[in-house]
């Protein structure tokens, strides 16, 4: 069984992450719960799915320190998930921070590299991902989710691989956006190749 | 037969398409949206699909395809309900004969609503049968099984998921389409379909005593059920259902477990789960309604189990259920200590302490042109005294500061009507009222007639950004387009404020500030009703063009755009001096250039 909690703020396309997670799942024959942040928060809160894949699970939600994995769009957001990070847990973050509005109005920048700093020295399993460069690569913002796909897939952490994902990339995502997709799952899988060090960690 | 990862509200609407249901009607709310998309998204040539233009119409157009032998749907959340109330008790004294299926979506927590009311309770009111599905798979099947009672009832029923159920998803197996048949079509029946005292005295002693066979068969219906032994017991129903279970999966404790899924209450089954039980604690979320039902049975049987839950205090009255919070309650009700955490813990020391992330409430999206018609507000009113009264949609998030444009809140069309209110006790404030294009037709509509009517001071801001946007952007009576995506008439609402005699009425870009502001300052200069429509698209209707970027050497690090929009693509650059626009977000609207006093921040715009 695998719990996974996917997070980052609304607008970033955590859902169709979990979606696509969900079908590739379904497709290798497990049982899939889960549940999404739908509603208010969409709109640039922070917003957290559930993923449960195996046999005979119960509930949509994941208890506290119940994850085996966190994908993170976004370090602070990482840091707000990690209570549900079990003890050996593993974590893939997108190091590219996403500006909040309160830390705006109260000058005080939000500083993300002191949240890199702590998940580095907190969780042995990290896969730190280079935002910048992820979203030179893949000509915008809008298909991290698939990139950050392509890494957990390629990096062992989801139980199907890579092709497995682009079955279910091509099962959801309509044929016009699919180029796009298929590029960004293919650099997130490149990026899980390049990084094997600091996913075994400290 | 086929499993899909579906949704609880894309089980709930192929569920509905299983049972034959040929029309569906609703109005847009979270957590219930995505059951009428799903239904318009299947083409199925057999189904009308409408989003209606509130709650009470939409109940009716469906209580009519109903009441000519059609099985029909209407979907909306709890509050919803509360606009729909008014047909659907009486419609109950009435009947249907088709099927009516009303399924209303609470929200627990609350996570996307005004209230955590709970529609069980309407249920026991209107004296109608609830079903009260635990997972995505169950709400599937309940859907099929809500047709079946409505059509054999002659009643309406409700179907009650909540957002655990609706946003969670699950693998579900479809099953074949049930037997179909087409609708009977209306017939007069001498009356029937006329609601009279005395017609209704009669349909109240029948009603009555169907619920209480209603209540015999459902103790035989499936989704009730009665499992272990001992002489404690659980009863929960709901989400709270599956967390029970999770917490009782590694516990070698005796207990008996009661899962409720219906009002009304299976009193044959709850006798059966009471017997010889000393303590009950029961696990559901908002208000006790099978607790009460439990307690009720205990005093009128003189049963001595003490009953726990939210009356003794076992369990929160607010909010939702977590799976840890019931698992603790459900370890200290058998007697067990609680669950160990302190490995995780230890690994917290370790690394010293988290540092805090920053707070991330919802905003107004970068781009948003209700953020142009709040600060043109708020520059052309200055400092005169003024109360701003807001409405339900994306821009109650023009509550938030730096914008602080929203000191009323309460419910749809609330907005205008209340600020009628404020000025017959205040007339010599200001009185603003916010309210966009669908919640305008929704109920908006009839508040702007009584202000007409009763001689209101008022400035109406009606912000019109081409959808419903904050339940995801459905089509309204304003957009020329239906729910299944046909094109329909346009309602232009300059035209309509103006067929009502409103001559003070100005419409503006949104995203133009100067034009905007000369508005709001004329209007500011007159009395009576004055209405400002505010037209600029969500961006999810137009993503605008190239962002805007600061120029640096020419940023003086005021912090003027910072400090006075609130834009999430505003921020300080890593220099922390001069701002810095994230072009991930920024659309180009150029509001903050509009403010900038040395025009630091170019580009943007657009495209024509
Ligand atoms: S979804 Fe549209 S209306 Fe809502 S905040 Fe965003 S831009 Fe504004
Ligand atoms: S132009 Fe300015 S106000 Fe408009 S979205 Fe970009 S940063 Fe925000």
């Amino acid at each position: 069984m695998l719990n996974l909690i996917i997070t980052g703020v609304g607008g970033q396309g955590t859902v169709l992450l979990s979606r696509l997670i969900g079908q590739a799942a379904l497709d290798k024959g497990f049982d899939i719960r889960g549940s999404e942040t739908i509603g208010m928060a969409q709109r640039g809160g922070s917003v957290v799915s559930h993923v449960r894949i195996g046999a005979d699970i119960l509930s949509p939600l994941i208890p506290p320190r119940g994850a085996g994995l966190i994908i993170a769009f976004e370090p602070g957001e990482a840091v707000r998930a990690l209570p549900f990070l079990a003890t050996r847990g593993a974590m893939v973050v997108f190091d590219r921070p996403v500006n909040a509005v309160t830390s705006a109005l109260g000058g005080g920048a939000y500083d993300a590299a002191a949240m890199l700093t702590y998940l580095r020295a907190r969780v042995g399993r990290l896969t730190v991902v280079d935002g910048a460069r992820t979203i030179a690569a893949c000509g915008g913002a809008k298909a991290i989710n698939v990139a950050l796909l392509g890494v957990a897939a390629a990096g062992g952490l989801l139980p199907f691989d890579r092709a497995e994902a682009e079955r279910a990339l091509r099962a959801r995502i309509p044929a016009r956006l699919l180029d796009i997709n298929l590029r960004a799952l293919d650099f997130g899988a490149a990026l899980a190749a390049e990084a094997p060090r600091e996913r075994d960690g400290p | 037969m086929e499993r899909r990862l579906l949704m609880g509200n894309e089980a709930i609407a192929l569920g509905a398409v299983r049972a034959g249901v040929t029309c569906v009607t609703g109005y847009p709310g979270t957590p219930s949206t995505e059951i009428l998309e799903t239904v318009a998204r299947q083409k199925d040539g057999r189904i009308y699909v409408e989003w209606s233009v509130n709650e009470k119409s939409a109940l009716e157009v469906a209580a009519g395809a109903a009441c000519a032998g059609a099985r029909a749907m209407v979907t909306m959340k709890q509050v919803g309900l509360n606009v729909a109330s008014d047909p659907l008790m009486s419609l109950n004294y009435v009947g249907v004969r088709g099927a009516l299926v009303v399924v209303v979506a609470d929200d627990p927590g609350p996570i996307s609503s005004q209230t955590e009311q709970d529609s069980r309770h309407f249920g026991l009111f209107a004296k109608l049968a609830v079903f009260d599905p635990s997972t995505p798979e169950e709400a599937y099947l309940m859907a099929a099984d809500a047709f079946a009672c409505s059509e054999a009832q002659g009643r309406p029923v409700l179907l009650r998921p909540t957002t655990r159920v609706c946003h969670s998803y699950a693998s579900v197996t479809l099953l074949d389409e049930l037997p179909r048949r087409a609708p009977e079509g209306f017939h007069k029946d001498g009356g029937r379909w006329v609601i009279f005292p005395r017609l209704s005295y009669q349909n109240h002693l029948k009603i009555e005593s169907e619920l209480r066979a209603l209540s015999d068969a459902f103790s035989a219906y499936p989704h009730n059920a009665l499992t272990g032994r001992g002489r404690l017991g659980i009863a929960a129903g709901g989400v709270s259902y599956p967390y029970v279970r999770e917490a009782l999966a590694d516990i070698q404790v005796d207990c008996k477990l009661l899962k409720v899924s219906t009002v009304p209450f299976p009193e044959a089954l709850g006798l059966s789960f009471l017997e010889g039980l000393d303590e009950v604690l029961v696990a559901e979320e908002l208000d006790p309604v099978i607790e009460d039902a439990l307690l009720r049975l205990c005093g009128r049987r003189g049963l001595r189990a003490v009953v726990r839950g939210k009356g003794t205090g076992d369990m929160p009255n607010a909010g939702e259920n977590t799976v840890a919070g019931v698992r603790l309650a459900v370890r200290r009700f058998l007697g067990l200590p609680a669950p160990e955490g302190g490995e995780a813990a230890k690994a917290d020391g370790e690394a010293g302490e988290a540092p805090s992330p920053p707070a991330r409430p919802p905003v107004l999206c970068a781009g948003c042109p209700h953020r142009g018609a709040f600060f043109a507000v708020k520059e052309a009113v200055g400092r005169r005294r003024a109360v701003y009264s807001g409405d339900i949609g994306c821009y109650t998030l023009g509550n938030a500061p730096p914008l602080d444009m929203v000191d009323t809140c309460l419910c749809m069309g609330a907005g205008l009507t209340m600020a009628q209110g404020l000025g017959r006790v205040e007339p010599d404030t200001l009185h603003f009222a916010f309210i966009g294009d669908s919640t305008f037709f929704h109920t908006g509509l009839p508040g702007l007639v009584n202000a007409v009517y009763n001689g209101a001071d008022v400035i109406l801001c009606i912000l019109d950004n081409g959808t419903t946007a904050m339940t995801g952007h459905q089509p309204h009576p304003g957009i020329g387009r239906t729910a299944s995506g046909a094109a329909a008439p346009r309602v232009d609402i300059h035209a309509l404020v103006s067929s009502l005699g409103v001559t003070a009425l100005a419409r503006v870009d949104a995203f133009d500030l100067p034009a905007a502001k000369r508005a709001v300052a004329a209007a500011l200069g007159t009395r009576g009703v004055r209405v400002i429509l505010f037209e600029g698209p969500c961006i999810a209707v137009d993503r605008g063009g190239a962002p805007c970027a600061v120029d640096g050497d020419a940023c003086t690090g005021c912090g003027r755009c910072l400090r006075q929009l609130g834009c999430p693509a505003l921020a300080r650059a890593a220099d922390g001096r001069a701002a810095w626009i994230d072009p991930v977000l920024c659309t180009g609207c150029r509001l903050c250039a509009a403010l900038c006093p040395v025009s630091a921040i170019g580009g943007g715009g657009r495209p024509c």
